[in-house]
């Protein structure tokens, strides 16, 4: 499972966190999304063989959010 | 299509201040009795701020999101299909000021974490295998690698210093700008800064492990792990936004009468009692983490509000865990003397005692180091016996100075047994067979303890209890110095946790407060953990509550705080649902409309946002 943490541009309505939520939960391969509200981040976990993290900041971006940064985590093997 | 929702979304701002001016200019035409001009801008006003809302409103559909903006969209359409354009213009330009305010203000309460998470380095000069420098982005650094850390430099990993020595300000980790020196083979922390001198730093974690990105990971959780009250109004806005576009229709439908559907619509907008309850709990969380208070979410806040009943470990947590001298009987003018015998005695040995000896000699700047030793005898079990410039010395117990054929006077047996039954330990100091001195040495309570223990019973805590290992006497002692309620000594740690549950089933809401990490059962079971002690990952992360700098001022501040949030939430929910009931009223009456029903909802949320950042402020009783 691979970790990604999606540094977004500040936040200000709670329904923008559902919208995001609700959009990257539907996408291939992700397992877990948890939209941090108040520091405007987004932290994922999926699988790195049907979807990649840029693919994600794209969904994310198309909502009409901006995406500031995408870091990548590989699980250690 | 993509590129033109993004161009609308980056120009909002532009877009609010334009369609104000189109108002302005509206209500200019309609004084001077151009109805035209009236028209044109409002028309033109309604359609550039709607622009924005309606994209938000069908970005959140695609996704099956009923939101707020989708019932203002509805009400600011069916308002221009009846040719309210005043209307229409003034509802989205409000819903547009609005959120522009709302972000503003809300920029304000997550201040702290924001600038907790600007400290966080980037970059750090890696010492390379041919000794040059290069210059690498913090999470390209590996363990292992050397770091060089110039002054006025931010240490970017947290790591084991290897070379040179400086002074470091600590406030990211701890909270507390003091500097701290610190030599080689010392552990410094990412994030902090090197006042002074050059460091070169071997790093044992790096990026997400150090104990600052740990820090800042845990309260940004924290401000988005959701109160019961919180969690609530989740679920309760999930369903009341649909709900409310049902009424609408239904009121449509029967009153056929269109304009009290769409101001229904926009007086159902749920706007101050989504917000309140979480900005309250933003604003809490983050004056905590700037005053070296880590607490994990928003329950923890509630349930540390509610405790009656505080739960302490003694041994280094409202002591300082290390021994020193507590008292001093001195029988000779030549107190000074005696205790640099004594000290330079001690700095021989390995004894515990002795180290609390030589540190306090140390402080009061007692010269000893350069004193002649001429003859040393370990005695075990009694002492030493020496000779010093002439001087015979002995520094030990009772035991020794009967071997020597020396009695203490009345006056002296009975200040050793005063210091004995404090739970002090004692050392005697004799020079050429005359008693000189009797110096105790205990486990020293912390700074202000009594004082703040004090304060937290005014704040609302009813009983204070103290769970040790140690002795029945030490424990007895430190608890009437300090005016603790309760005390059990002689304990393991696992008659600890069972105590905290005894007193959990008798009903009592019970916060534990240990150092972290012997005390980590103990911390678990209680309703609230607390932990002091900064700068281990135990600490944060076995426990609720995380008091950086190990004070008791930070305890205060946590408890006080905590009932302040929880009061202000609920305000903040009595503020929202208030405004909703006036809006309905208003409706029924016939004295609010679309417009005026909008200004009263933006106001309320600004209002809720205000009311949480005085939150930001807050300062406990103790505090000077």
């Amino acid at each position: 499972m691979t970790k990604a943490v999606l540094q977004l541009g500040a936040l200000t309505c709670p329904s923008c966190m559902q919208k995001i939520q609700g959009a990257l939960e539907k996408q291939a391969g992700v397992q877990k999304v948890k939209v941090l509200f108040n520091a405007s981040k987004v932290k994922l976990e999926f699988d790195d063989s049907a979807n990649t993290a840029d693919a994600l900041a794209e969904v994310v971006k198309k909502l009409g959010y901006e995406v500031k940064s995408v870091k990548v985590k590989q699980p250690a093997e | 299509m993509m590129k033109f929702e993004q161009v609308v979304q980056k120009n909002v701002n532009a877009i609010t201040w334009t369609s104000a001016a189109l108002i302005v200019i509206g209500f200019l035409g309609e004084t001077m009795g151009l109805q035209l001009v009236y028209t044109v801008a409002f028309v033109l006003a309604s359609i550039i701020a709607a622009t924005p809302i309606i994209i938000r409103a069908v970005e959140a559909l695609k996704v099956r999101v009923i939101g707020i903006e989708l019932l203002v969209s509805i009400a600011v359409v069916g308002a221009f299909v009846i040719q309210e354009f005043n209307e229409s213009a003034i509802v989205t330009f409000l819903f547009l000021f609005g959120s522009f305010l709302e972000a503003k203000t809300l920029a304000k309460t997550r201040e702290s974490i924001k600038t907790l998470t600007e400290m966080a380095p980037t970059t750090a000069e890696v010492v390379q295998a041919d000794g040059s420098i290069e210059e690498t982005d913090v999470d390209d650094v590996d363990e292992g690698d050397i770091v060089l850390v110039k002054t006025g430099g931010q240490v970017p990993i947290d790591g084991d210093i290897v070379e040179g020595s400086g002074y470091l300000n600590e406030a990211s980790v701890t909270g507390e700008s003091k500097l701290v020196s610190k030599q080689e083979s010392d552990s410094v922390y990412s994030g902090t800064i090197l006042d002074n001198g050059t460091l070169k730093v071997k790093a044992t974690k790096v990026g997400d492990d150090t104990t600052f990105a740990k820090i800042v990971e845990l309260v940004e959780d924290a401000q988005d792990t959701k109160s019961h009250a919180e969690k609530f109004i989740d679920q309760f806005a999930k369903y009341y936004t649909p709900a409310v576009l049902i009424l609408a229709l239904l009121v449509g439908f029967i009153s056929r009468d269109f304009r009290l559907a769409i101001t229904v619509l926009v007086l159902g907008c749920p706007g101050a009692l989504v917000i309140g309850a979480p900005v309250s709990n933003v604003a809490g969380i983050g004056n905590g983490a700037k005053n070296g208070v880590l607490i994990k979410g928003g329950e923890v806040v509630d349930t540390f509000a509610k405790i009656d009943t505080l739960v302490f470990d003694k041994t280094g947590t409202l002591t300082k865990g290390h021994t020193e001298v507590s008292d001093m009987k001195s029988y000779t003018p030549e107190q000074s003397q005696a205790l640099a015998y004594a000290a330079k005695l001690e700095s021989q040995s390995d004894h515990p005692l002795g180290k609390a000896i030589t540190t306090y000699a140390q402080k009061n700047q007692i010269a000893f180091q350069d004193l002649q030793v001429t003859e040393n005898n370990t005695i075990k079990g009694q002492g030493i016996e020496a000779q010093i410039a002439g001087h015979q010395i002995l520094v030990g117990n009772q035991k020794l100075l009967t071997s020597q054929q020396l009695e203490l006077s009345a006056q002296e047996v009975s200040d050793l047994q005063a210091l004995q039954a404090t739970g002090s330990s004692t050392v005697i100091v004799a020079v050429d067979h005359q008693v000189q001195l009797i110096i105790g040495v205990s486990d020293v309570i912390r700074d202000n303890v009594k004082e703040n223990l004090a304060a937290l019973k005014q704040l609302g805590i009813k009983k204070l209890v103290m769970l040790t290992g140690d002795n029945e006497i030490t424990a007895k002692h430190v608890a009437t110095q300090l005016g603790i309620d309760e005390v059990h000594a002689n304990l393991l740690p696992e008659n600890k946790v069972t105590f905290v549950k005894q007193l959990k089933d008798a009903g009592h809401k019970v916060a534990f407060v240990g150092d972290g990490i012997n005390d980590s059962p103990s911390i678990a079971t209680a309703d609230i953990g607390i932990a002091m002690g900064g700068g281990t990952d135990v600490a944060i992360e076995t426990s609720d509550i995380v008091l950086m700098q190990s004070s008791f001022q930070e305890l205060v501040h946590a408890y006080g705080l905590a009932k302040k949030t929880v009061a202000n939430t609920r305000q903040n929910i009595t503020i929202a649902i208030g405004t909703v009931i006036f809006l309905l009223i208003g409706l029924i009456f016939g004295y609010i409309y679309m417009a005026s029903g909008m200004f009263v909802h933006e106001a309320s949320i600004l209002v809720v946002i205000f009311n949480a950042m005085r939150l930001i402020r807050y300062r406990a009783l103790t505090e000077k």
